[in-house]
């Protein structure tokens, strides 16, 4: 069977013609789904202020992560730090900024672990104590799986540079993932503010 | 400005063996092919769910019936529901929209080649998990139930205590899943309109079929996800012990209805709006004219996807909500319905002063114009936020959203098949059994559909497995029903149509319709690659210029 | 080629025929109000609440008429007249891009007729639902369970199951019934058609509403809201009393259960079976509250939310077998002798 295929050419003007880049795109389609998403669980957790029916309170029991705060928004800094160096080809720089924004992350989670930790042990706080429980956690603990799921990302990354098969050519893809990056840091400002700022 | 033919011979290929070409399929990223995929899976269960329908129209037939339990209709009605919007109306659109967007805009393949075969493949994963639940659901009444808890799966009744065993369990994962998957398509759809378009098609240039795919994707984006969310609650409420919806706790039923109707209105406009995509197509060529005002086609339809993000409660008028909320939502939702009259306007002025070819997909687009008319003033009425008080949870609404996903979805995608067939197979579909489809369907989707309403109006609520008599609905619901199986028939001729013109259609060529957007400048079907060179194009018909030098569009643009 | 006229006047001669079936099914669904007993028509108000949202619908029903005769007119004139003819091919017409003044008229219209529809609508929901409520007015509070309807009336003492007993309004004296709606269990909702719009029960969500009905009667109704197996059969049964009616049936239902000695051996059974676990008898040991009060059972017409008339028979069946009636309800089956069976239903049947 052959097939002839006919295609025809087009008048027109074939100037310059610039789109953006399509992993750009595609993570912002992504960070706004998942702001969608983290909206909702915000919602439900604003809502349900003050209307537990018994249980220890959000006054009770939260103390106000700043240590591990600082350290979750220094890694915005540092993803940056990262990105800019790989531009310019200081792959080991780049990698310096690197490790340093996934120990920062790693540090937040194991402060959000050391908080968990103290809150079912010595307040008896779990996801199915009161609505506190069960929207706190809910919403900590949907911003946490994303911070993992984002070390994970950086950690792969980091295996790649460390044997040498990250270059310039690469930085593209690397200001995506930092976009990502920036995405859970701007949730936690929100999810901050929301559990331990105005929640109490 | 020329215009020149480009040959590319393509050599011999064999016949190769069953096994090769099963896992072509399997595991192709051609958008092409993902869209055929998209679209054949739908009709699939397209058919699945119309049997759920004939069951339910069989059980109504009259008062009293006893052709299948309780249980049964109950979870026949939830399965209806759930299949015909996640696994027929959101697949096939996709589909389209896959097999579409790249050839119109001059594209090669989507963005996301890898992304577009795995989410094709998470929703068909999340279609089986649901009809697993006919096995595995072991529900209070022994081994194996579907979920029966209507496609809303309203608070408390979703809760582990109203619903034992996993038959709610599947229903929310297989949303889960398959709302994922159609995530990952919006965002393919975007990357790739806004990154891949051929030189010189500028967005003010692009067709309105892919127009309308943007908005519907970047809907999807902010519709899909408040549903994901409300899932993962229920998830947890029923497994981790939360409270999300726990009235006994303090919990909101309420909650969980704002949830899922944020998702629940604007899902149906990103149903409706790619079905306006094909309407702007196919009613243009029918009509031998452009459409009527482009950029407010565009505009409206824009409008129409934010305002629908304010319309929600009006699905929740009888919860009592107090009079402000009332008549707040009461206002947005007669608003929403500006833009999208609009737009039937803009179709009617693109047939007014043509010359109207009466082929079957133009015969679908009249009807759909009919009945998207009718859908929308029942909405209107149902905005009302007082006669929806009594209209509310009746067949009224029923009758309503039937004739808009029926009347208007349906009759808008037939419209498309016929239209597009020639180009995805290489073949004309029969004109000879589309009449026959078409009137067949007319007939019975009447005959349905506008009884229906009547029902509601003499107060017979939705979601009855039978009702008393003497409230003068047997006979309503028996002319009903009858419809029902007219339409059946008519589908099978549609089913009869795409099987027997597959071997035995007209050759279509590339351009059978004499259309002016890009897909019709490549073979049918077109070859794996699309286009031997990229397009550049001038206007918004680049074909049109083509065919008119003398007279083409890029000079009044 | 034959020209494509037929296609096309069959087209629109087929939306003509059902631009009349419509109207027809329009007019009789508004006509038919010629019932002899009372039915479910949303067209055929008894109340103000009823009334308020029939003479909005009608006025919404007129505009969006007209809209639709305007559109369908137009749709069918450019069907007709600017269908294709054989002679015409070949040749394309003017190729029209669009009319800023044609578009501009076309969304103001609409916009015009949106604000007007929105504040008719606006007022007749202020007016329903911010209806202040009268010193005189009845009260009753509805609690929705699966499947069927528990009424108190707090002011009263009055406890009572499934059908509603309500006096009937005099417009220059009105003595309204204002209604409180909570549920027990899932979402219910409360459908009248002829009396008012239908409001939800909600768990932890009270809801409130009214009706002044102006004719006497018996008005049927049933849930709306999907609430489980068997949300079908969750009937309403609402008898609006004239004042003297009224009053004697609440002297009815303020005295204690009847007792009957003849049947003290049912009443044994009733004790001894765990039925008082579920019901309360007022006036006996029985009270308990997950299922209807039943010391007033034989002054219903119904049992099982209307699923079946009141007779011995159908008595007997729902004790014995309730799934033969309604499968699926929170009735256990009691598996009686028969001996029992007959003694708790002659019982069942003093309890006037």
């Amino acid at each position: 069977m052959s097939a002839v295929t006919t295609t025809t050419s087009f008048p027109g003007p074939a100037a310059e013609w610039h789109l953006p880049s399509r992993g750009k795109v595609a993570m912002a389609g992504l960070i706004i789904a998942e702001s969608a998403i983290f909206t909702i669980f915000v919602v439900a957790y604003l809502f349900y202020l003050g209307k537990s029916i018994t249980g220890p309170t959000p006054r009770e029991v939260l103390e106000t992560p700043i240590f591990y705060t600082i350290c979750l928004l220094s890694s915005s800094l540092t993803i940056h730090l990262a990105a800019k160096s790989l531009e310019r080809d200081y792959t080991r720089l780049f990698l310096g900024f690197w490790l340093l924004t996934i120990a920062l992350g790693g540090l937040f989670l194991y402060g959000t672990a050391h908080e968990w930790h103290r809150l079912i042990y010595e307040h008896g706080l779990t996801i199915s104590t009161n609505l506190f429980g069960t929207t706190y956690y809910s919403l900590v603990g949907l911003h946490a799986f994303h911070v993992t799921a984002g070390l994970i990302m950086l950690s792969l990354v980091a295996i790649f540079g460390l044997i040498g098969h990250l270059g310039v050519s690469q930085s593209g893809r690397i200001a995506v993932l930092s976009m990502y990056w920036h995405f859970v840091d701007a949730v936690w400002v929100v999810v901050f503010t929301v559990v331990y700022v105005l929640g109490r | 400005m020329s215009s020149h033919v480009i040959t590319v011979p393509v050599g011999q290929t064999e016949a190769r063996p069953w096994v090769d070409q099963l896992h072509e399929w399997l595991a192709t990223v051609d958008h092409k092919r993902l869209g055929i995929l998209y679209i054949g899976s739908a009709l699939l269960f397209l058919a699945v769910g119309g049997v759920e329908a004939l069951i339910i129209r069989i059980q109504l037939m009259h008062s009293h019936n006893n052709f299948v339990s309780a249980e049964v209709f109950n979870q026949m009605f939830t399965m209806h529901g759930t299949t015909m919007i996640f696994f027929v109306a959101m697949p096939v659109l996709f589909g389209f929209a896959n097999y579409l967007v790249p050839l119109m805009i001059g594209a090669r393949d989507m963005a996301f080649p890898r992304l577009n075969a795995f989410s094709f493949w998470l929703s068909f994963l999340g279609a089986l998990l649901l009809y697993f639940s006919f096995f595995g659901g072991s529900g209070l009444y022994g081994a194996g139930s579907a979920p029966d808890v209507g496609w809303w799966s309203y608070a408390p009744l979703g809760a582990r205590a109203f619903s034992p065993g996993h038959s709610s369990d599947y229903w929310t994962l297989a949303l889960l899943v398959s709302g994922f998957g159609s995530i990952g398509t919006a965002i393919n759809i975007i990357a790739t309109i806004l990154c891949l378009r051929c030189p010189g098609m500028k967005l003010n240039r692009m067709p309105l079929l892919v127009w309308m795919n943007l908005v519907m994707a970047g809907m999807v984006l902010l519709a899909i996800t408040p549903l994901s969310a409300a899932q993962i609650m229920l998830l947890i409420d029923r497994y981790l012990g939360g409270h999300f919806f726990d009235t006994q706790a303090g919990g909101s039923a309420v909650l969980w209805m704002h949830f899922f109707w944020i998702f629940g209105h604007p899902e149906v406009y990103v149903l409706i709006i790619p079905c306006f995509a094909f309407m702007s197509e196919i009613i243009p060529v029918f009509s031998r004219k452009p459409i009527f005002g482009y950029p407010v086609m565009v505009a409206a339809t824009v409008c129409i996807a934010f305002v629908s993000m304010s319309v929600w409660a009006h699905h929740m008028f009888t919860i009592g909500m107090n009079s402000y909320a009332n008549s707040f939502f009461t206002l947005t939702t007669m608003a929403v319905g500006i833009p999208t009259g609009i737009k039937i306007f803009n179709w009617i002025g693109t047939m007014w002063g043509g010359r109207i070819q009466f082929k079957t997909p133009m015969l679908f687009s009249i009807a759909f114009l009919f009945q998207f008319l009718i859908a929308g003033l029942t909405g209107i009425m149902m905005a009302a936020s007082p006669f929806d008080w009594q209209l509310s949870l009746s067949y009224f609404v029923v009758a309503h959203f039937h004739y808009v996903i029926v009347g208007g979805i349906l009759f808008a995608l037939f419209a498309a098949f016929y239209y597009w067939y020639p180009k995805i197979t290489g073949r004309m579909l029969s004109e000879r059994l589309g009449t026959w489809h078409f009137w067949l369907f007319l007939i019975g989707f009447h005959l349905t559909f506008d009884v229906m309403h009547i029902p509601g109006l003499l107060g017979m609520p939705r979601r009855i497995y039978t009702y008393e008599p003497g409230r003068g609905w047997d006979t309503l619901n028996l002319i009903v029903s009858i419809g029902a199986f007219i339409q059946a028939i008519a589908i099978l001729v549609f089913l009869a149509n795409l099987i027997i013109s597959y071997f035995k259609g007209d050759d279509a060529g590339n351009d059978p319709w004499d259309a002016w957007t890009l897909e019709w400048s490549t073979s049918s079907p077109p070859p794996a690659y699309n286009f031997a060179t990229v397009p550049t194009v001038a206007s918004r018909r680049p074909l049109w210029d083509l065919k008119h030098p003398e007279d083409p569009d890029s000079r009044y643009e | 080629m034959l020209p494509r006229r037929t296609k096309s006047s069959l087209c629109s001669g087929w939306q003509i025929v059902l631009l009349l079936f419509w109207s027809c099914s329009a007019l009789w669904a508004v006509a038919s109000d010629a019932t002899p007993g009372h039915g479910t028509n949303v067209f055929s108000p008894a109340s103000t609440p009823a009334k308020s949202i029939k003479d909005l619908s009608v006025f919404v029903l007129a505009i969006t008429g007209i809209i639709f005769l305007v559109v369908f007119v137009l749709l069918v004139y450019s069907v007709v007249k600017f269908r294709g003819r054989a002679l015409d091919a070949g040749r394309e017409p003017a190729q029209v891009y669009g009319s800023t003044q044609i578009e501009l008229a076309w969304t103001i219209i609409p916009t015009l007729i949106v604000v007007v529809l929105f504040l008719a609508t606006a007022r007749v929901i202020h007016a329903i639902q911010d209806a202040p409520e009268p010193v005189g007015a009845v009260e009753v509070t509805v609690i929705g369970h699966q499947y069927w309807w528990e009424f108190r009336y707090p002011k009263l003492g009055i406890v009572t199951a499934n059908e509603l007993h309500i006096p009937v309004s005099n417009p220059d004296h009105p003595t309204p019934t204002f209604l409180q709606l909570l549920s027990a269990d899932t979402d219910h909702s409360f459908w009248v058609p002829e009396l008012a719009g239908k409001t939800d029960l909600i768990p932890n969500h009270p809801n409130r509403m009214w009706m002044d009905p102006q004719s006497t009667g018996v008005f049927v109704g049933q849930c709306a809201q999907y609430c489980g197996i068997q949300h079908a059969k969750m009937l309403l049964r609402v008898s609006v009393d004239g004042p003297e009616d009224f009053a004697a049936w609440i002297q009815a239902q303020h005295k204690p259960a009847v007792e009957d000695t003849a049947v003290i051996a049912g009443r044994r059974v009733f004790e001894r079976n765990a039925c008082m676990n579920c019901h309360a008898v007022g006036g006996t040991s029985a009270d308990g509250r997950f299922g209807p009060d039943l010391t007033h059972l034989m002054s219903r017409a119904t049992i099982a939310a209307g699923a079946a008339q009141n007779t011995s028979d159908n008595l007997r069946l729902w004790i014995q077998n309730p799934s033969a009636i309604k499968p699926g309800s929170l009735m256990p089956a009691m598996k009686l002798s028969d001996a029992d069976l007959n003694a708790v239903v002659s019982y069942m049947e003093t309890l006037h």
